[in-house]
């Protein structure tokens, strides 16, 4: 199977949880396994919220994230064109954040880790930050 | 996401009910405080993550600030019934290790 989607959305909170149902959707003819499903859906969470959160931390921006789905592989990239980061590894690093007093727990580039086969980070001070991750999905238990 | 709470003797289980993410936490950690400062005399605090359809990396901030919270008060808390998903975040998180897991039954 082939397929290839793109959406844009503003930088608000409640589209966190838009584009998390959006990937859900767009992998379900996939019949993922419910412990695949959930990983998609946390991961993009975290790459979005973060787009949100620390891509444009004063403004409302455009958060992309174009998805393909190759076989069993599912190809996600979720771009912002906000404020970039200094340190990318550091900011891959656990528990890691610039808002503690946010209580901020510092875990979404480790969970995205820990739930994508493959991730990579790429951003630049002013002018934004690609998150492109890759998973192949497994089909559910019959 | 909604809370609900009930108080049973020395114990306060406060259920996460929905998708907790970094849209629902404000609302979220205002409503727990509210009830922990209310019921405050509690000896623990159940964390009932159940009916909890949805949780992300912003459940762990949520709850470390409570577990601070909770041990300025000299109260336990613990994780109660975690979903799947939910358990999955936690466990990487670490934070059964300053908040045990516990289990119905």
């Amino acid at each position: 199977m082939k397929n290839k989607m793109t959406i844009k959305f503003d930088s608000v909170s409640q589209n966190e949880c838009f584009a998390r149902n959006v990937i859900a959707s767009f992998i379900l003819p996939l019949n993922p396994s419910v412990s695949d499903l959930s990983d998609v859906k946390t991961a993009v969470s975290e790459a979005v919220t973060n787009s949100i959160v620390h891509g444009y931390p004063d403004c409302v921006g455009e958060v992309t994230m174009t998805a393909e789905i190759c076989d069993r592989d599912l190809h996600i990239i979720i771009t912002d064109s906000g404020i970039g980061i200094d340190d990318v590894d550091k900011a891959l690093e656990p528990f890691f954040t610039t808002k503690p007093d946010d209580e901020r727990s510092g875990m979404g580039f480790t969970i995205i880790k820990t739930f994508m086969d493959e991730v990579k980070v790429v951003s630049k001070v002013n002018s934004g930050t690609k998150i492109e991750m890759i998973k192949t999905i497994s089909k559910q238990a019959v | 996401m909604d809370i609900t709470c009930k108080a049973e003797k020395s114990k306060i289980y406060i259920y996460f009910i929905g998708e907790l993410d970094e849209y629902s936490s404000s609302g979220v950690k205002f409503t727990v405080d509210s009830i922990i400062d209310k019921t405050a005399t509690g000896q623990s605090v159940f964390f009932d993550f159940s009916q909890t359809t949805f949780m992300d990396s912003t459940g762990i901030g949520v709850l470390l600030g409570r577990y601070k919270k909770l041990k300025k008060l000299g109260i336990k808390g613990y994780v109660y019934n975690p979903s799947f998903q939910v358990d999955k975040i936690l466990q990487i998180s670490g934070i059964y290790d300053v908040m045990p897991k516990y289990k119905r039954g």
